[in-house]
């Protein structure tokens, strides 16, 4: 309207307003409870601002009311893609503190398993992206495989998801020798799914056209993001926890660290499907030494932190007495703070725990890489189409269990 | 991590950045480092750029809450440079209601985690471009994560079938929230038993 009063239509000079969309909570291709308010200049991003916290759930909040012991569940349900990874940190930091040596065998076996779920992670995080993009049978072939790593889970702690099996002081049980020879069987198996997959998916032309280019995060941007895992090494920066600060048996393994080149959605993409068959190679050299006389023996590091054998509390007092102390106090954390944090699937995960000498952490903040990862969203996004935030979202791998926490 | 290595940074920075620090030392998991407030931001950037630290990557700022405390927060920034794997842990300590700058413009990764900050404790961050709430709800009230907050918050939601929407009450628990004092009398008692004077001196 002008003033007077007449609705006439500006003909040169058009006033044009950004248009501002809501892309989730509840979109398919926002991997969980996202809520992106964008504006948009057309089809270009001009702002992206991630709403997070939509699945909050108060876990440093509850942690602190909690023993060491039960706090652990919750990191299950932090990164629920790749859960025993979320646990051994907390394992590490508590171990850390408190000065426990793991017994080999444990540790191999949390090398197995954490490999596990790195593979567990990318499979599910290179399908899904695909399927944000176009393709369907993907996350199909991925899910297949998926499901058979999680019945190894299943048959090592009796859940398929929330483990609860990397204990301060080793792991929950050890593992029954034919899941060893089935474990291997998979691993076999494995690398013929992951050619499929990559034929179906690597040289495929509308794959490449949404991710090739997509997304360029240089090292220098990488770093003034705190990214870390795949973020990084998508860019061409060769680091990795498991080499630069080994932890458990790591610096036993031999395993390569793929880089990218270019920093695009793209290279992430084949970072991913690299690390998936190293990380089938350590599982190789994880069996293989779990089999050998050294990787023979107990799995848990007997002490105060660590309940007593079965059978040594049918006969022993002492040993019934410290079972029962165990799971209700709880041991108690010597007072000190410490950082402890592993290459998780998606980058460093981190625990920083503040203990008092009592039986609950003080406070124990939980450093989810996702979280930094995501923030860079709209520095990412900015000058991009609207479909390509699909394929960013995608190739940051980002999971709301452990960015809401 | 090299223990050398931490030794000859803490060394330098002993040296070059003296006055900005209230303590350095090697400890666990790295080095750690107790610094005036004040100097956040020009010492955070000391260790971005200088050749001997690169601490480049920011991986955390969090806070801690020791409300006996004058100064009640600990805001705790943790740094990692890849050039020289070596981590750093920064501590302020500041009174309620006292402000620290923020390094948003040497990290811009420190955005979200101050927010965070902000949100769960109250802390403000003097120059934050857009300090708001993160992982709360919008319209939330108080800072969860300092220790006069109840973990069973204040107010709960659910749909209300006459309204035809979703309303907040004040939370009513059908059982008592259960916090249990595992501290054993033997171990963490501070009070004297009547007849344990009578001991005091002999033993030594």
């Amino acid at each position: 309207m002008d003033d007077t009063g007449f609705f006439a239509p500006l003909a040169d000079e058009q006033e044009i307003r950004n248009f501002n969309i809501n892309f989730g909570p509840q979109h398919p291709a926002a991997h969980g409870v996202l809520r992106l308010v964008l504006e948009l200049d057309g089809e270009i991003v001009e702002r992206a601002d991630p709403h997070i916290g939509l699945l909050h759930r108060g876990t440093e909040k509850l942690m602190e009311s909690r023993t060491y012991l039960q706090n652990l569940p919750y990191f299950d349900r932090l990164d629920y893609v790749a859960p025993m990874n979320q646990e051994h940190a907390w394992c590490l930091a508590i171990e850390r503190l408190s000065g426990i040596e793991v017994p080999r065998r444990a540790q191999l076996i949390r090398v197995l398993y954490s490999e596990i779920g790195r593979i567990l992670n990318h499979l599910l995080n290179v399908t899904t992206q695909a399927l944000d993009v176009g393709a369907l049978t993907p996350p199909l072939w991925g899910f297949e495989e998926r499901e058979k790593l999680m019945t190894f889970y299943e048959r090592a702690s009796g859940a398929r998801l929330h483990a609860a099996y990397f204990r301060p002081g080793g792991v929950h049980q050890d593992l029954p020798p034919d899941l060893l020879d089935d474990i291997a069987a998979w691993c076999e198996t494995f690398p013929q799914v992951l050619d499929d997959i990559e034929e179906l998916i690597t040289e495929n032309r509308i794959f490449k056209q949404r991710n090739v280019d997509i997304g360029v995060v240089t090292i220098e941007e990488a770093e003034a993001w705190g990214f870390s895992g795949v973020m990084v090494r998508g860019s061409g920066l060769a680091w990795d926890l498991r080499r630069s600060q080994p932890y458990e048996c790591y610096d036993e393994f031999d395993f390569r660290i793929p880089v990218g080149r270019h920093g695009d959605c793209y290279d992430r993409y084949l970072v991913r499907m690299a690390e998936m068959r190293e990380s089938v190679k350590i599982m190789r050299q994880a069996l293989e030494k779990l089999a050998a006389p050294e990787g023979q023996g107990d799995v848990l590091a007997r002490g105060k932190f660590t309940p007593p054998k079965r059978g040594e509390m049918k006969t022993s007092m002492e040993a019934l007495i410290h079972h029962f102390k165990l799971y209700t106090e709880g041991f108690h954390e010597p007072a000190g703070e410490i950082y402890a944090a592993v290459e998780a699937p998606k980058g460093e995960f981190g625990v920083y725990l503040v203990a008092d000498g009592t039986n609950r952490p003080y406070r124990a903040k939980i450093r989810a890489p996702g979280y930094a990862h995501l923030q860079a969203l709209d520095h990412i996004a900015r000058g991009h189409q609207l479909a390509d935030v699909a394929a960013i979202i995608g190739s940051l791998d980002i999971v709301f269990g452990e960015i809401d926490r | 991590m090299d223990r050398e290595l931490l030794e000859t940074v803490v060394a330098y920075l002993a040296e070059t950045r003296k006055d900005a620090m209230i303590s350095v030392a090697v400890v666990a998991d790295g080095i750690h480092v107790d610094l005036v407030p004040n100097e956040i931001v020009d010492f955070v950037d000391f260790l971005r750029r200088d050749p001997q630290c690169r601490f480049t990557t920011l991986v955390d700022i969090t806070a801690v809450d020791h409300p006996e405390r004058e100064k009640r927060f600990d805001v705790v920034y943790h740094f990692l440079s890849m050039w020289r794997n070596i981590r750093i842990r920064i501590r302020c300590a500041l009174r309620e209601g006292e402000m620290i700058d923020t390094i948003t413009q040497v990290h811009p990764s420190a955005g979200w985690f101050e927010r965070e900050v902000y949100d769960m404790f109250g802390i403000f961050f003097a120059g934050h471009p857009d300090l708001r709430r993160i992982l709360t709800d919008y319209g939330f009230h108080g800072h969860p994560l300092r220790k006069d907050f109840p973990t069973t918050g204040f107010v709960e939601v659910r749909y209300d079938e006459e309204r035809k929407r979703v309303i907040y009450e004040p939370v009513s628990l059908a059982q008592e929230y259960r916090s249990f004092d595992f501290m054993s009398p033997w171990e963490g008692a501070k009070y004297i038993l009547p007849g344990d004077e009578k001991g005091e001196g002999k033993e030594a």
